[in-house]
């Protein structure tokens, strides 16, 4: 009896650690706890998907650390993380340094605009091609220069001189905003040229501040101000923002609709990367981006699965967010090209 | 034998009883930690700067002394020189000592002399010391939405009657040289004042009631006896302020401007190292990375040689008051 009673409380006690070691086993199956880090410029609509994703899949937990496209992309090749953002996707000799292979998937896209700070809070400012290249280059001193009036024969401009305000710290809005304007104007490619951090001309009225929040901060609080921000934080902030002349000479809104129309005139590669420096199109807004999220060809089959998950809940039902939060959603034929871009995710 | 006054001191069970193993073996213990603790200290700077100086070799050698003295940071053509970045430390945190100085000084007097009653003063304390609790951010964005504002009419005004002078020679559009020295003279003033007080605390008390006793007016007590007694403590905490300046970072890269450029002029943009390397290392490529080493190396050369000079000044200060060769 006593023996008996023994050995089934010995049964029971072993039937339970199995249990609860298969349980454990089951729940560390579940629990994918995915880490991502890279670029800030998406963080926003990033941080409100990964945060809906890991509410809705059970088990699977998404972290993404903000800390820039290029820190993103390090982290990446030294494999530290299981995916990156970036906003410059990434170079060939990026991609050559990561032996697993690299799939590009571009998620969503921003504009960028030029945002400004007058005393009278006029809206709706002008900016032709010729004159805002010239306002980054520190050529175009004043606000009531002759080639900013005579685009705004409405709008009263002050005698103001013009204070740029520009990123201090190497970002991927850096790296767009300084694309598209060498592409429009020969003397910035020269003088200035492209990239996450540039080197600007030397001037008292030109000055830097950290992040967007940082520029933003100072154009609103500097008279005369102007300085590029992305559009989700204008938006956001109740900034004025200018339109631009584009390249076939309209006046174009940043908004969802002109951004969208850029976006379909985008060529994209067979490996989903492309620029769109100086978008075609009457309606389409010059300063346009697409982000991309990186991953690896090869890893941990449960990963991967989650990671499949992940992309295809970002292109189909995270898309439905993209305009309030200020980016963009992506054209359909983009979002056609990621589903078989996301197959090679094994 | 036991009604004598030292009989408990003096009994032998207190005092004439050689060190135990056991004391001998604490005592023994002690001092190796003591020794331990201030190696490692020692090793842990050692091990700092030659990781930086390990990391920044590269640009050393490619480099040499021309970095200190170029002033462009171009990434796409591998130019790199902090001459701008000297200058902007130097001169922020010159310009914070003198104004953070002079305040932290003038309420350090203002605290310890009786000028206020006892819970009055505590409170002022507690006011002042709770201003080095505020994180950096938080004193940039006050920089922005409130120095910045406040300062630019005047700013302005001087540079339109007086713009012929050096020191006013631009406008004042946003962020600049002044408002970054504001805030940072305000982020020192703690430091100073705290230590300020503990100086001036420790003036003996018969020192200043000798020199009452004598005639001397509060004033002249304050400023020819009490002031030159606590000089070293009060140096110390001048130079303690300057070294906080030297580093700060964040309020900085918020209201310097950063902008490459060397200028005299209070109202300019100005850029400093620690902003530098705050704001670029994020993104940095392998050769930039090298660079702001380099960079990295600079500024803790140049907080050394200030804490140095500081001791340096405040060896001789301390002779020449108390008349010792």
């Amino acid at each position: 009896m006593t023996r008996f009673a023994r050995g089934s409380f010995f049964a029971a006690l072993c039937s339970t650690l199995i249990l609860l070691a298969l349980g454990s086993q089951v729940a560390r199956a579940q629990n994918a706890r995915l880490i991502g880090s890279g670029a800030t410029f998406p963080f926003p609509i990033y941080s409100a998907w990964f945060k809906q994703f890991s509410k809705d899949t059970r088990g699977a937990i998404v972290d993404y650390q903000a800390k820039g496209s290029g820190a993103g992309v390090q982290d990446f090749i030294n494999h530290t993380v299981d995916f990156a953002g970036s906003d410059a996707a990434m170079t060939d000799a990026e991609i050559g340094k990561v032996a697993d292979g690299v799939v590009l998937i571009p998620i969503t896209a921003g504009q960028i605009v030029i945002a400004y700070n007058l005393p009278t809070n006029p809206v709706g400012l002008k900016l032709s091609r010729d004159v805002y290249p010239e306002i980054f280059l520190g050529k175009v001193t004043r606000w009531n220069d002759p080639r900013i009036a005579a685009v705004n024969p409405n709008m009263k401009l002050p005698d103001l001189p013009i204070t740029v305000v520009r990123r201090s710290d190497a970002s991927g809005t850096n790296f767009v905003f300084t694309k598209h304007l060498s592409a429009i104007n020969a003397e910035f490619a020269k003088d200035v040229g492209s990239g996450t951090t540039v080197e600007w001309p030397r001037s008292d009225k030109i000055v830097g501040a950290p992040k967007n929040d940082g520029v933003t901060a100072t154009i609103r609080q500097t008279p005369g101000a102007i300085g590029y921000i992305e559009y989700g934080y204008a938006k956001l902030t109740k900034t004025n923002a200018a339109l631009l002349q584009n390249k076939s000479g309209t006046y174009v809104e940043p908004s969802a609709k002109s951004g969208a129309a850029a976006l379909a005139a985008a060529k994209l590669g067979a490996d989903l990367r492309g620029w769109i420096e100086d978008p075609e199109g009457a309606d389409s807004y010059p300063i346009v981006t697409f982000t991309w999220l990186l991953f690896y060809k090869r890893q941990d089959e449960k990963k991967a699965a989650v990671l499949r998950q992940l992309v295809e809940y970002c292109a189909t039902k995270g898309q439905t967010i993209a305009d309030s939060m200020g980016y963009i959603p992506l054209p359909t034929n983009v979002a056609q090209k990621i589903k078989t871009a996301t197959a090679e995710i094994k | 034998m036991s009604d004598h006054p030292f009989a408990i001191v003096a009994s032998a069970k207190i005092i004439s009883q050689a060190p135990t193993g056991g004391e001998h073996l604490v005592d023994r213990g002690f001092r190796a930690l003591a020794l331990l603790s201030a190696a490692v200290l020692i090793a842990l700077v050692g091990y700092i700067i030659w990781k930086i100086g390990g990391k920044a070799l590269p640009a050393i050698r490619d480099y040499h002394l021309g970095f200190l003295t170029s002033s462009s940071w171009n990434v796409q053509e591998k130019k790199f020189g902090i001459l701008p970045g000297i200058w902007g430390t130097l001169y922020s945190s010159v310009l914070a000592l003198l104004i953070g100085g002079f305040f932290g000084l003038a309420v350090a007097i203002f605290l310890t002399q009786g000028f206020l009653h006892k819970r009055l003063a505590f409170l002022f304390r507690l006011v002042i010391e709770m201003l080095a609790a505020i994180p950096s951010v938080v004193f940039g964005l006050w920089g922005i939405f409130v120095v910045i504002p406040a300062i630019r009419p005047a700013a302005n005004w001087l540079n339109e009657q007086l713009g012929f002078i050096p020191f006013f020679a631009t406008s004042l559009s946003g962020p600049g040289l002044l408002p970054a020295a504001i805030v940072l003279a305000i982020m020192i003033l703690p430091t100073v004042a705290a230590i300020s007080q503990d100086a001036l605390n420790s003036v003996p008390y018969r020192t200043k009631e000798a020199a009452y006793g004598m005639g001397a007016t509060r004033w002249e007590v304050i400023l020819r006896v009490l002031l030159p007694t606590a000089a070293g403590g009060i140096f110390s905490a001048m130079v303690l302020g300057f070294g906080r300046a030297l580093g700060e970072t964040m309020a900085l890269a918020m209201l310097i401007g950063n902008s490459n450029q060397v200028s005299l002029s209070l109202f300019a943009p100005a850029e400093t190292l620690a902003a530098l390397l705050a704001s670029h290392f994020p993104e940095a490529g392998e050769v930039e990375v090298q660079a702001l080493m380099y960079a990295a190396l600079v500024l803790l050369a140049i907080t050394l040689l200030v804490n140095v000079a500081g001791i340096g000044l405040l060896t001789i200060t301390q002779r020449s008051i108390s008349g010792k060769v």
